[in-house]
């Protein structure tokens, strides 16, 4: 990925992050997240991670954010007001992140991290044609001779292939999960709520 | 040139945003959504990772299905939350964290 461009998304990405945190109005909140995580599936997509990118515009900032914009329009939740702004949670909070990113820069710098470019480390379709192992299927192996990056079916076979106990869990997860929300949204007879 | 240290710090920086949020806001939903800010700062120095560390000239998928997983955890914990939140709000007509004291000693 170009240079600029990169400059370009992180711009993006971070920006509307940094609108997320300081934003008064949680529905404007909302929508600065859906472009932040925009941003940040386009930088996925400059890793050549393409299907973790198109899943991060899907999950995220489609299904998740009409979540929140859901929940915000129902509760019908109003901007904060601007009197009741308390000095102590923002010094700590800002203290903490700029404490966080000193320590990430000085890491990132001590170590040899910052060598590694695209450049040096280069993707070789061609030739990992012949080293797939058991992920060797002839719609891959087609792919990678092409030269084209077959990402999706990389990722599957991995997944079903050495996470096959894991997705299930996942599976079971979510069921969970939905049967959580079932049971904490409905009203109890006769309740208070 | 970027760097695999470019993508940590742009990752380090939505972290740390999205721990400031945390920190420093009030209103509960606004806290979740930086809490999901975290979570997609995590991936992004996992996706980084796994294109800067290829395995036989492929990026390392290994991190890719990590990233997956993440994903699929945090849906379902926004689910969870918000439902929570929902909740919350029906008792305490309000989304603000310090009406919710009860459990404070």
């Amino acid at each position: 990925m170009p240079s600029l461009l990169f400059y370009l998304l992180s711009l993006i990405t971070l920006g509307f992050g940094f609108m997320v945190v300081t934003g008064r109005n949680p529905v404007t909140c909302a929508l600065c997240l859906a472009a932040s995580f925009t941003g940040l599936a386009a930088l996925f997509i400059g890793l050549d991670a393409y299907f973790i990118g198109i899943i991060q515009i899907l999950v995220y900032a489609g299904a998740v954010m009409v979540l929140f914009l859901f929940i915000i329009m129902l509760l019908d939740i109003k901007a904060e007001e601007g009197k009741h702004l308390k000095l102590a949670p923002i010094v700590s909070g800002v203290l903490v992140a700029v404490l966080l990113v000193l320590q990430i820069a000085t890491v990132v710098s001590s170590t040899g991290i910052s060598a590694k470019t695209p450049e040096n480390t280069p993707l070789a379709m061609s030739e990992a044609a012949g080293k797939l192992g058991r992920a060797a299927l002839p719609t891959i192996t087609n792919d990678l001779k092409d030269g084209t990056l077959p990402d999706a079916k990389l990722i599957g076979f991995t997944l079903f292939d050495q996470y096959g106990f894991h997705l299930q869990v996942i599976g079971l997860l979510l069921l969970v999960g939905t049967i959580g929300v079932v049971v904490l949204s409905k009203r109890e007879k006769g309740g208070a709520a | 040139m970027i760097s695999l240290g470019h993508y940590l710090v742009v990752s380090g920086i939505l972290f740390a945003l999205g721990l400031a949020g945390v920190i420093a806001r009030r209103n509960i939903i606004i806290v979740y959504m930086c809490l999901e800010m975290m979570l997609s700062a995590a991936n992004l120095a996992l996706v980084g990772f796994s294109r800067f560390h290829p395995v036989n000239g492929l990026p390392d998928y290994t991190a890719q299905s990590l990233v997956f997983f993440t994903i699929t955890v945090a849906a379902a914990e926004v689910a969870v939350g918000l439902a929570i939140i929902v909740a919350l709000f029906r008792t305490k007509q309000s989304v603000d964290v310090e009406s919710v004291t009860k459990l404070q000693g």
